[in-house]
């Protein structure tokens, strides 16, 4: 009996600690928290975005996995920019000791920037430009400002770290400076740059509520937004434990990816 | 002289906390085309260091080194290297391991004409089943044989070995000191070897140079070795020559030995020597 009860710790376990943070909430929103829906309520009020996951009702008013999919695709071309800036600023970091004694400084000032701090600024650098959206823009902006960091700054730990093995073998066979990167460098750096990749991923994400917040584009961090503004706070919930998710199966794909290139 | 190789006044000075500090001076050697010496001495007497400066890895401090008639300057494909860790790219196989170099210098060949170059010398270390592995597949044994056939494949002027065989148990060592002294006869490469191993060094060389201790290390004493070729391992060892040869190369090590502490691999060595004589 206590053999099978421990094999099971994996499913118990996770259900007992759920369980604790539920009967919290009960208690929370029956005492002090008055505002605060109780998970019953919150269930029949979110029921419509769940089981509906993809309909369209509104601009404002979308089942839940379709504002997700909103979310993502804004996340997915913030993420790619900084990952198309981020990675060759993280080689030219690792390379040359000028480059990064010119910007080390400021890159670490600007690292702990909030996003909040940087979404304003991007809406004034794009406010003048003509035939973009302003607000999806001054999102991109921030979320490729905010997520780049990680890449950046592993790809060039990575780069410093190449072995002088290596290094050797590129020079003793007088490889081209084009070979040398694309056989030698860049090969050994990918675990590295990898490791960049993921967090910079889970930054981004975690960006893209800030981002749809303040500039009210649709998706999960608008929709969150929205419904707070309109005093109804049942879906907050909802919006938290999808942003939750979506973000612990983010982490979960890229370390799959990592660790293949961490064994090769 | 048909010198083929040339190091003359070689001198190395390395910055430390002290200052800066003079590792080797004063080391002239000429090498024979063709011809195979090995290099011993005690644990950081330099050997290495030499050895780094000849492959064009390491500056050189002062003095010159001529290769072939040309004075060398910097790293180059016509120097194959060797050294202790075989230094293999692990994101490759081992045959795309010695394609690398393949293509760098063979860059007029067809492509099937330098993977037959790749496939020859990879089947000639014994690696004919293994050449599609990547190293972390490979045994340390079997990643030597690699950098043995990247180095050859090459086909360079001169071959520079740092104890390639240092990481071996013994008897993957001797198997691969036979492939080396029968790809060395093959191609007639003129050969630089760094060795700890007496009987290595007595095994495969026509002279085995000995280094003084650091700083300031040169050579101390240059022996003959004129076994004949091709050599049979029984053979050299059962050689009326053997034993003199190595008690003297031992006597040498430990004379130097009073400088330093002695290095972990000649008081092993020594009761052999004892019995011996
Ligand atoms: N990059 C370096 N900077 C400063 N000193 C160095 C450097 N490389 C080697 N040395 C010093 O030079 C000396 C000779 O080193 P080297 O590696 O040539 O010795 P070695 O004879 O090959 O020794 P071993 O038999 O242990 O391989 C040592 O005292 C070492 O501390
Ligand atoms: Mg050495």
């Amino acid at each position: 009996m206590k053999e099978t009860l421990r094999k099971l710790d994996f499913l118990l376990l996770p259900l007992l600690g759920a369980a604790v943070i539920t009967g919290l909430w009960y208690f929370s929103s029956a005492t002090w928290a008055g505002d605060l829906p109780n998970p019953t309520k919150t269930w029949t009020e979110s029921k419509p975005y769940v089981l509906d996951p993809f309909g369209k009702r509104g601009e404002m008013d979308q089942g839940i996995l379709r504002f997700t999919w909103l979310s993502l695709i804004l996340v997915a071309k913030g993420y790619s920019i900084a990952l198309i800036l981020g990675t060759p600023i993280g080689f030219f970091l690792g390379l040359s000791k000028t480059f990064t004694k010119a910007f080390d400084p400021i890159i670490q000032i600007l690292r702990p920037v909030s996003p909040l701090a940087w979404l304003p600024l991007g809406m004034v650098l794009f406010a003048k430009v003509k035939g973009v959206n302003i607000s999806e823009m001054a999102a991109l902006f921030t979320i490729a400002l905010c997520s780049m960091w990680p890449t950046v700054l592993n790809t060039a730990v990575g780069v410093r770290a190449i072995p002088t093995d290596y290094m050797n073998v590129a020079r003793v066979l007088k490889l081209s400076r084009w070979k040398t990167l694309t056989k030698v460098m860049i090969p050994a750096t990918l675990p590295y740059m990898f490791t960049g990749f993921r967090l910079s991923l889970g930054i981004a994400w975690l960006v893209i509520v800030a981002a749809e917040m303040l500039t009210g584009r649709p998706g999960v961090g608008g929709f969150l937004w929205q419904q707070y503004n309109a005093l109804v706070y049942e879906q907050i919930i909802l919006c938290i434990l999808t942003i939750g998710l979506v973000g612990f199966v983010l982490d979960r794909l890229m370390s799959v990816v990592e660790r293949r290139f961490k064994t090769a | 002289m048909n010198d083929y190789l040339e190091i003359f006044n070689l001198k190395k000075v390395y910055p430390s906390a002290k200052g800066p500090q003079t590792i080797v001076q004063g080391f002239n050697l000429k090498l024979r085309k063709g011809e195979f010496v090995t290099v011993i001495g005690h644990s950081g007497c330099g050997k290495s260091t030499v050895l780094m400066m000849v492959a064009g890895l390491s500056t050189i401090t002062d003095g010159g080194i001529v290769l072939a008639g040309k004075e060398l300057d910097g790293p180059g494909p016509d120097r194959g290297i060797v050294f202790q860790s075989p230094s293999l790219l692990p994101w490759m196989t081992a045959k795309e391991n010695v394609m690398l170099g393949i293509e760098q210098v063979f860059f007029t060949a067809e492509k099937e004409e330098r993977e037959l170059i790749a496939e020859y010398y990879l089947t000639v270390v014994g690696l004919a089943d293994s050449m599609h592995k990547k190293p972390g597949e490979l045994s340390q044994g079997m990643r030597q044989r690699v950098g043995i056939a990247r180095a050859f494949a090459l086909k360079p002027k001169m071959l520079l070995l740092d104890e390639p065989f240092g990481m071996l148990d013994s008897l993957t060592r001797y198997e691969l000191q036979a492939v080396l002294l029968e790809l060395w006869r093959k191609n007639k490469i003129t050969a630089m070897m760094v060795t700890h191993d007496v009987d290595e060094a007595l095994y495969l060389s026509d002279r085995i140079v000995c280094m003084t201790d650091g700083p300031e290390a040169g050579i101390g004493d240059i022996l003959e070795v004129n076994f004949p070729r091709p050599r049979d391992r029984k053979a050299v060892m059962e050689h009326p020559d053997y034993y003199r040869l190595r008690a003297h190369l031992i006597e040498f090590l430990e004379v130097h030995a009073h400088k330093k502490k002695p290095a972990s691999t000649v008081p092993a060595a020594s009761p052999a020597v004892a019995v011996a004589a």
